[in-house]
């Protein structure tokens, strides 16, 4: 017996006319670049290009890694966003500044950060190098590299739901009895749920993409390090063609994983 | 025996409040806009803390500075009910109802019996499988109320419950608030800034004007004789003391009666009660009509903008003089002048009877 959800449509007044010709100016700038790749596609060749032995394992490496450093994101990122948002110890607008930098480093100088943090003569690498882990140009490099630059993304995103949310049902909850514990299982994680799956997939989108900080600090070895970024780059100084069709790969992989989130949040309980 | 006291004093908010409420009975703290009423109550609560002092619940400390006790809210049996309603907006109402008794470690049968119980005390027994979004403000109040209670919380506070729902929900809220709280001789604090509110479900009340308790007493008492500025405003409101003497009727000791709504028993002492503006004034006694006729002599006229307010003679129990606002037109018209003997008149369905029971008299 829900009611029916009314759609209003006010009258905008603060949208000129003229607002619409750069706004459109800039989707063609977004959608153009995407349109050249499909109208550039080997389409004979482009079932043999994808499925390629380098390329099939640049694919499965790329979303092995991209799901592992997503669960990462999400196990470190999540009580991260709660500290920064609920948290009330002192030093929080500057911790926040720092945990937020990789957003905006390139991720070249991230991937040197992570080498001379866990490389063998890293501040951290040299203790791991006497335990005999090794993590510099392996599979583990690639998701520390692809964690590193993606958790911001996820912080931010649930930091902002939480703060949206507010307390108040946090407050009801405490006053019926509610442990801290289970105030954070029964009412938040509910309530930011929403922002918590836009935040792991922006994440994911990110760790997927990422070539800067992997190519530094994991190296380009395929079926250990190679992700598909790093395959596309280097089939493009020898096959173009494969190139391109690699590149369409990923487009389609992130396409279906905002056209699944969207619907997901669609249909979500808020 | 009191039951919960507070001595607390917050300087960031302003507010310094010693009040003590006694066990079964209903406080009613009222008070001008941001004088620290809601501050007042989120101590109690637990959600804030005091700079210093000290919060006693029977022989519980809830919070003393000085030893440094604080119990956490969720160890407090102590149940908020605020203007929202607040339910969680992915549980179903039986679901939200359920929720304290869940905390408390009731099984999922057990909670969701507890939950039916209490949906039906406050009569939202099909409203159980509804999600919030999907009740309105009145509904979503008392289902608030069923959660609240359902956790059977030693103290219930309440701030300004009534005052996000519309004037057709209001009334409903209202009784079921005064049954659920007084009849079951509930402790509880309500904060309000409507004299309804306070008649209809306090016992006591307690103004608070820049964080302080200017005055606290029975409910009646502090009304109908109001020392502070703002009980005085706000008993700009009409109350007359008597008791029932037939259904809708009540005579007061002087033997004037008056009729009005609401369903008493007779021969219990009550509190009639309008609003100034309701009542209209003339030199002769009006005939022919059904209504209130009131004879007074005027005691002083006040001018409020379009509106004059004429304030009759003191009662002879001592309640404060009633009033009536008439526009200046009509008070040039009647000729009327301080000394002068007038009739005020109100209809019946203006004038609303409540119980002054466990109040004072």
């Amino acid at each position: 017996m829900s009611r029916p959800r009314r759609r209003h449509r006010p009258v905008q007044v603060g949208l000129p006319r003229w607002v619409y010709v750069p706004a459109t100016l800039g989707a063609l700038f977004v959608i153009i670049p995407l349109l050249a790749i499909l109208v550039s596609i080997d389409w004979p060749n482009f079932v043999p290009l994808i499925t390629s032995e380098s390329s099939l394992a640049a694919l499965l490496l790329s979303i092995r890694t991209a799901t592992a450093s997503t669960v990462i994101c999400i196990v470190l990122g999540v009580p991260m966003a709660l500290a920064m948002s609920r948290g009330g110890f002192p030093g929080r607008p500057v911790l926040r500044a720092l945990v937020l930098l990789p957003l905006v480093l390139p991720p070249v100088v991230g991937g040197i950060a992570l080498l001379y943090t866990f490389g063998r003569q890293g501040l951290i690498g040299q203790y791991l190098e006497v335990l005999g882990l090794r993590i510099a140009f392996s599979t583990t490099a690639v998701i520390v590299a692809q964690a590193f630059v993606s958790l911001p993304f996820l912080v931010v995103s649930l930091e902002g739901a939480l703060r949206s949310a507010g307390s108040g049902y946090e407050q009801v909850a405490a006053t019926l009895g509610a442990r801290p514990t289970t105030v954070l299982r029964t009412v938040t994680m509910p309530l930011v749920l929403p922002g918590l799956v836009s935040g792991a997939v922006l994440a994911f989108a990110r760790s997927l993409g990422e070539f800067g900080a992997t190519l530094t600090f994991a190296g380009s070895l395929q079926g250990v390090t190679r992700t598909l970024p790093l395959e596309i780059y280097l089939q493009r100084e020898t096959d173009a063609d494969a190139a391109v069709a690699l590149s369409l790969l990923l487009i389609v992989v992130a396409t279906a994983i905002v056209i699944a989130t969207a619907s997901r949040r669609l249909a979500g309980p808020l | 025996m009191s039951n919960l006291r507070i001595q607390a004093r917050l300087a960031a908010r302003g507010v310094d409040v010693d009040l003590a409420v006694d066990e079964g009975r209903v406080l009613a703290v009222l008070g001008p806009n941001g004088v620290g009423k809601s501050t007042l109550l989120l101590l109690v609560a637990g959600l804030l803390r005091p700079d210093c002092g000290r919060i006693c619940l029977g022989d519980v400390v809830l919070a003393d500075t000085d030893a440094g006790t604080f119990i956490a809210p969720h160890r407090r049996g102590v149940a908020l009910l605020s203007q929202q309603a607040l339910l969680f907006p992915h549980l179903t109402v039986a679901a939200n109802v359920a929720y304290g008794p869940r905390c408390v470690g009731l099984s999922r049968s057990a909670a969701r019996a507890a939950a039916d119980r209490w949906l039906a005390a406050v009569e939202a027994t099909d409203l159980a499988e509804r999600k919030p979004a999907q009740l309105s403000g009145g509904q979503a109040q008392r289902v608030a109320l069923a959660r609240a209670l359902a956790t059977e919380p030693r103290l219930l506070l309440l701030d300004e419950p009534l005052s996000a729902l519309d004037v057709t929900a209001a009334p409903a809220m209202r009784r079921l608030l005064r049954t659920m709280l007084r009849a079951r001789r509930r402790t509880a604090i309500i904060v309000t800034h409507d004299l309804l509110d306070a008649l209809a479900v306090a016992d006591d009340v307690a103004v608070i004007e820049d964080g302080r308790v200017v005055e606290h007493g029975p409910a009646r008492e502090v009304l109908t004789t109001p020392r502070s500025d703002f009980a005085a405003r706000m008993a700009g409101i009409n109350l007359v003391a008597g008791r029932i003497v037939r259904p809708g009727t009540i005579r007061t000791a002087w033997g004037t009666e008056i009729c009005g709504t609401g369903d008493l028993e007779p021969g219990t002492d009550a509190v009639a009660q309008c609003r100034p503006s309701a009542v209209s004034v003339f030199t002769t006694i009006p005939h022919g009509s059904p209504r209130n006729v009131v004879p007074v002599s005027i005691a002083e006229m006040e001018v409020h903008g379009e509106t004059v307010r004429i304030r009759a003679d003191t009662q002879p129990d001592g309640g404060t003089g009633l009033a009536a606002d008439v526009t200046a037109t009509a008070v040039a018209d009647l000729e009327m002048e301080p000394g002068a003997t007038a009739y005020f008149v109100v209809k019946a369905q203006e004038v609303q009877l409540y119980p002054a029971g466990a109040v004072s008299g």
